[in-house]
């Protein structure tokens, strides 16, 4: 099982990318689970996200406290909240950013997590025109994951577009041009 | 034939809607249950449904357009939670009481005071006592099967009872999960045509749908209702026997896991029971005899089967996901135990008992919390006092 938990703020597409996690790892046969935290529903408020990734029948139904992979969406939080919180030994630990590396390892102390930082926002302007993060961390979280190679996993992406953005062929193909930019632009920034 | 998909427990919901394709959807939006009239309304926008859908000015409104509905002959479902369940509770009781099969898909959240909108059953427990068949749901998939279930158990001719299948708010609501859908005929198939035997517009007997009635009435009214709660265990019963042979997925007044030879059980309903399997799991693979039990049925209460379910415990503990304030503990706690009461006057064993109430307005529950408690049931199992109801993971 593979456990994910996603940190943002209201309005920038944690949830959604959660959700959409969870379509794509249905696509690829596995039993899922993508589901939100709600706190007070406002924009800017930092929310969690969820996904767990499962051959097997998932059954739990709590919130993930010793993630495989955290996905940091927003690095604003990184001052307030513990991102890192529980992290598997060896786990994976995503940022959304675009600073130094060495500005991003500073947040994190002497972790033992392998740390990727992705400039999403930067993608999201060039490809889909608005900075809109979730859909080039989606992709870039795909493949940190494991669960499944490139091109299953940007065809699984296309289905889930297309179903989500169902009559706005535009997004979609933004969203397209993102996911596949953003495949492999998720950099490791420590040894 | 069936396929597989992934959704949240309302999309489960909503799509169990459509396929039943009801005559009559009123609801008015609160959250965490909003998604299911809107989804709804969204089909009917479609065309995928010919429901006649009515967006009420509020959830007292809501029950009272079923009520007519469901009077004039037809049926009717509406969606609800929390404050919008407590706006209805006037009418569920005259829902009950007029006999009409209504179905109510209920996400259940925190009653307020103070405001929430995360799980807990306050809402659904406060209308324990409204004369409806209560089923609850563990994930999606049994929110689904629940509700495909649901209309055929309240229009049985002995029972003409309104049923409500709860699920949890947010945990399973808004989770995407694996689920199986089962085809839109078949579903048509086994659900079947209402066709009530007395109703309000027929011309041929004329007929009064809830008038005042005087006290020498009332009583014979209410023991109506308490007949047809007791024949809904049949129709519970013979329902989902219909539903494992037509879909086969089995379904009964509650779901045993490894109670065969368990020690130290559990007792709970809804989202936390899949947490709990897992626990039991681990300490199974520990060498402790855990068990648990599910309860689908809350209404009517299966007293004398859960009792004998429970009899072989060392040690129970009973979980309520909301608190009566009897200063005893919570609704689950009362009757399960009232339930043993009849094996220990007949001399029969029972196991020693505690209460706990957990996971209101959403409070989250995990594995973790489990082993906490089955490692209390070892020890009252040996003679160590335990409260006779306390709150699980609260900060004192």
């Amino acid at each position: 099982m593979i456990e994910i938990r996603w940190h943002g703020r209201g309005g920038q597409g944690a949830k959604t990318a959660a959700l959409l996690l969870a379509d794509v790892g249905f696509s690829a046969g596995l039993c899922v689970q993508g589901f939100p935290e709600y706190g007070p529903e406002r924009m800017g408020a930092p929310i969690t996200a969820y996904n767990r990734l499962s051959k097997d029948e998932i059954r739990v139904h709590s919130n993930i406290y010793e993630p495989d992979m955290v996905v940091v969406v927003d690095e604003t939080l990184l001052k307030t909240v513990d991102v890192a919180a529980g992290l598997k030994p060896g786990g994976k630990l995503l940022v959304n950013s675009n600073r130094a590396p060495e500005d991003v390892l500073s947040e994190f102390g002497d972790t033992d997590a392998d740390v990727y930082v992705i400039d999403a926002i930067d993608i999201a302007v060039r490809t889909i025109g608005r900075p809109m993060p979730n859909s080039p961390l989606l992709s870039a979280a795909i493949r940190l994951s494991g669960i499944m190679g490139k091109d299953e996993a940007i065809e699984a992406m296309r289905v889930a577009f297309t179903e989500k953005f169902h009559g706005k062929p535009d997004v979609v193909e933004g969203n397209m041009k993102a996911v596949t930019e953003a495949w492999s632009s998720a950099l490791r920034i420590n040894e | 034939m069936s396929r597989k998909d992934r959704m949240s427990g309302n999309q489960a919901a909503a799509t169990a809607i459509r396929q039943i394709n009801p005559d009559v959807i009123a609801a008015f939006p609160i959250t965490p249950s909003t998604e299911i009239p809107q989804y709804v309304s969204s089909f009917k926008a479609d065309g995928l449904i010919d429901t006649e859908f009515i967006a009420v000015e509020s959830e007292h409104s809501a029950m009272s357009a079923c009520i007519g509905a469901s009077a004039a002959g037809v049926r009717a479902m509406t969606a609800t939670s929390s404050a919008g369940m407590a706006l209805m509770y006037e009418m569920l009781y005259v829902a009950a009481s007029d006999r009409l099969p209504i179905v109510l898909t209920a996400v259940n959240r925190a009653l307020t005071g103070p405001i929430n909108i995360n799980a807990d059953h306050s809402d659904s427990m406060g209308a324990r006592d409204s004369g409806w068949i209560q089923l609850y749901s563990e994930n999606a998939q049994e929110a689904y099967d629940n509700l495909l279930m649901a209309n055929r158990i309240g229009e049985r001719r002995d029972v003409m009872l309104p049923v409500m299948v709860c699920q949890d708010g947010f945990i399973t609501s808004h989770g995407i999960e694996n689920i199986i859908i089962e085809d839109d005929g078949e579903v048509k198939n086994f659900v079947g045509e209402y066709h009530p035997e007395k109703y309000l517009l027929n011309p041929d007997e004329s007929l009064a749908v809830g008038p005042y009635s005087v006290s020498p009435y009332v009583i014979e009214m209410k023991r109506a209702v308490h007949e047809a709660m007791v024949n809904a265990r049949d129709a519970v019963k013979e329902v989902s026997e219909d539903f494992e042979r037509t879909f086969g997925r089995e379904y009964g007044f509650f779901e045993e896991y490894h109670m065969d030879d368990a020690e130290y059980g559990v007792l709970l309903m809804s989202s936390a029971a899949g947490t709990g399997k897992d626990a039991v799991d681990a300490l199974r693979g520990e060498g402790v005899k855990a068990g648990l039990v599910k309860l689908r049925m809350f209404r009517p209460f299966p007293a004398d089967e859960l009792a004998d379910a429970l009899a072989g415990l060392k040690a129970l503990a009973i979980m309520d996901r909301s608190d009566g304030f009897s200063a005893t503990g919570g609704p689950l706690n009362a009757e399960v135990r009232a339930a043993l009461y009849g094996r220990a006057c007949a001399g029969l064993r029972v196991p020693k008992a505690a209460g706990y109430i957990y996971g209101l307005g959403g409070r989250d529950v995990r594995v973790e919390d489990f082993h906490t408690i089955f490692g209390e049931l070892e020890e009252l199992a040996v003679g160590k006092e335990l409260p006779y109801c306390r709150y699980l993971g609260v900060r004192e």
